[in-house]
């Protein structure tokens, strides 16, 4: 399942900094963040619970670069 | 600007009123007997932390993270550095103008990005629906479909649907580039983002919200950033190992000349001179690692991509990825379908020549059995015909792909199809004089002449073709069922360079594999199609553009490039458009990187000074973003 989600970040390396804490994050199959759109694609694992994943993608997000916002 | 980036500004400006003054008088303390030299160290803190102290903060928590290396660990390192050595001016300024040019970078990337948003504006806010007499605006999402909705002169239309009251004229040109009014009356089909000019219209919806063209467009375009290009990779990779690389380097050089110059000359074996030396080259490393960010590099090139494919998607070019940009501007072999692509695609009966019966009782014959085709031509045949298809005269019919139609009507056996069609059934039949598409009819297997259908050529192809040409495309090549004569004919007064006839639809992808393998090294080729029976070849082929894809969700699902209206001229404004874009990019990575290697060098010889460093840094990155911003102005391309 392929999800897309609107994110706040300030510049480009910091949005690449979210993609690669996004896609490490268990449930998610891959990730892609588009610094100029300002959307975050999530394609999740089979049986993965968006929610739940995506919770965790933020405190990953969060930990990596605070100053970074998802709206989920 | 918006609430940080005002932040940011004050602080930059408050910084830099304490920093300026303090920085003329600060060799006059030096001097001053008795100052302390804490205190001077204290002053210039005051601007530096105010100003830089988020940059500090983050090079913290990536340490913190693991992920020691970026810009802000460079950011920090250096200025801390140029500080603790009693630079304390230099360092200031590098912090500060590294914020002037974070600041420029935020502000330019968010207006371009609201730019191509409103280029893009074609979301509709509501749509109106009468209840009792009244309308009342609700939002295009909970309008069902068939629901009937009214749409005021000025306002956009919401959801795609067909007219029942009310005439007017449509500007579509946020989804199709085209600047002309479409006129729209009653039965006419209308598409959700075209705005109402004149009339009052009165529209039967046919689409859900999420259906819908407006939609689907909008999805597209927002999904092609996440599709990203080959430089777009090349270059997050390489920051990837790059800032590690040259922090190493700076360390190296931090250490290593400054004792090979001690342990060879031996120079000064005090204390004093041998702090000198140190610092010098300490003092270097960190112009090193401020020289060597590369968020010049980092930010230009998407937003390069992003201004590139917003400014064609104004244009009615919709461009599925910034790798597409990037395929699309090594095409130098165009294979178009010839039908609804170089043609109109509306075929007319012209004549019906040799045959033995009545012409109108053979138009007859060839409706019947023509009746459940939705081809082009057999539509033409069905309108020459024009009068009322009864299905209860017509009995076994076979459609047999790409050679025509048996079917039984009145208990006679009706065969109608091209050349292919007659041999097979071993039907001798004549040719024709006259070039256009030839349908043979036979009736119980004798041969009872032809009726000829022309399509027009559309009135752009042969500019377009020279507009091809003109930018560097080397074959157009055209595919199409057609026969030999009519193939030859159109190609030559269109002006394309080679033909490929009487190809069933399998054919047409083993033709395209065929073209591309003559396509060596970098050279691409491009297939453009209606959409509509070309989905193999369309994904094929290394880049595919489909024509006149407003209401055609086929055409907008298979091809990588989507041109909203059937002009052929906007091939080679995309093609411009996707070299233009390469080429700022590739100007952007060689200007950057050029500008960041020589003052390198100047940095590790002694000739560039901190000042330089941040200079360099700051502008190269003004100007590298400028000129990403070129790629958004592809109008008069």
């Amino acid at each position: 399942m392929k999800k897309s989600y609107k994110i706040d970040v300030d510049c480009a390396a910091c949005a690449e900094k979210m993609e690669v804490a996004a896609k490490e994050t268990a449930g998610v199959k891959d990730a892609v963040v588009s610094f100029m759109t300002l959307k975050m694609k999530v394609e999740f694992e089979d049986g993965a619970d968006p929610e739940a994943v995506m919770k965790e993608v933020y405190a990953n997000c969060k930990k990596v670069e605070d100053d970074c916002e998802i709206y989920l | 600007m918006n609430k940080k980036q005002k932040t940011l500004l004050w602080r930059i400006i408050i910084a830099a009123i304490f920093f300026v003054p303090l920085y003329l008088i600060s060799e006059e303390f030096i001097h001053i007997e008795g100052f302390p030299h804490w205190a001077l160290i204290v002053l210039f803190l005051v601007p530096y932390l105010l100003v830089g102290h988020d940059i500090i903060r983050k090079a913290f928590q990536g340490i913190k993270n693991g992920q020691v290396f970026d810009e802000n660990f460079l950011m920090t390192i250096a200025t801390i550095g140029a500080i603790a050595l009693g630079e304390y001016g230099e360092g200031v300024a590098v912090m500060l103008l590294y914020q002037v040019g974070e600041l420029f970078q935020s502000y330019a990337v968010g207006k371009s990005r609201r730019n191509i948003t409103e280029l893009m504006d074609i979301r509709p806010d509501y749509a109106n629906i009468e209840e009792d007499g009244k309308l009342v605006q609700v939002d295009p999402d909970e309008v069902e479909v068939g629901s009937i909705i009214v749409i005021q002169p000025g306002e956009k239309i919401p959801l795609d649907g067909v007219v029942v009251e009310g005439s007017s004229s449509l500007n579509t040109s946020a989804l199709t580039g085209e600047s002309l009014p479409r006129k729209v009356e009653e039965g006419s089909e209308v598409f959700s983002g075209s705005i109402n000019m004149s009339g009052v219209l009165k529209v039967r919806t046919t689409t859900e919200f999420d259906e819908s063209t407006a939609s689907k467009i909008l999805d597209l375009v927002e999904n092609a950033a996440s599709r990203k290009s080959k430089s777009e990779n090349f270059i997050s990779k390489f920051a990837r190992y790059y800032t590690p690389i040259v922090c190493v380097a700076a360390l190296v050089l931090a250490i290593v000349p400054p004792l090979v110059i001690l342990l060879t000359s031996g120079v000064g074996t005090g204390h004093h001179a041998l702090w000198h030396v140190w610092k010098d080259w300490i003092l270097k490393a960190c112009t090193f690692l401020v020289i060597s960010c590369p968020c010049a590099v980092v930010i230009s090139i998407p937003l390069s991509f992003f201004a590139g494919l917003g400014g064609a998607s104004n244009q009615g070019i919709l461009i599925k990825g910034s790798n597409y940009l990037e395929t699309m501007s090594q095409v130098k072999t165009i294979a178009f379908d010839k039908t609804g692509t170089i043609t109109k695609g509306n075929f007319a009966v012209t004549t019906v020549h040799k045959s033995p019966i009545d012409e109108k009782k053979l138009l007859e014959y060839a409706a019947h059995a023509e009746a459940h085709s939705s081809h082009p031509i057999a539509r033409s045949v069905r309108e020459a015909y024009g009068k009322y298809i009864d299905m209860n005269r017509v009995a076994d019919l076979e459609e047999i792909s790409g050679h025509g139609i048996v079917a039984k009507v009145d208990g006679i056996a009706v065969a109608v199809g091209n050349d292919k069609l007659m041999d097979k059934l071993g039907i001798e039949h004549e040719e024709c004089e006259h070039v256009g598409t030839v349908l043979h009819v036979a009736l119980d297997n004798v041969y009872s002449g032809h009726i000829v259908i022309e399509d027009e050529i559309k009135p752009n192809a042969k500019e377009a073709m020279v507009a091809l040409k003109a930018a560097g495309v080397e074959k157009l090549v055209m595919l199409t069922g057609d026969a030999e004569n009519v193939a030859k004919s159109v190609a030559a007064e269109v002006g394309l360079t080679d033909y490929r006839a009487q190809l069933l639809p399998a054919d047409k992808v083993s033709c395209v594999e065929e073209l591309l393998k003559e396509c060596t090294g970098n050279k691409r080729l491009a297939f453009v199609g209606d959409g509509i029976n070309d989905a193999p070849v369309l994904s094929r082929a290394d880049i595919g553009i489909a024509m006149g894809a407003l209401g055609s969700d086929a055409a907008i699902e298979a091809a990588d490039v989507v041109l909203m209206d059937d002009d052929p001229k906007k091939i080679a404004k995309a093609i411009k458009i996707s070299r233009k874009c390469i080429n700022i990019v590739k100007q952007n990575i060689v200007f950057a990187l050029g500008v960041k290697v020589v003052c390198l060098i100047l940095a590790a010889l002694g000739i560039a000074n901190m000042w330089v460093a941040i200079i360099a840094d700051v502008g190269v990155m003004i100007l590298a973003v400028l000129n990403a911003i070129r790629c958004l102005f592809v109008k008069n391309l």
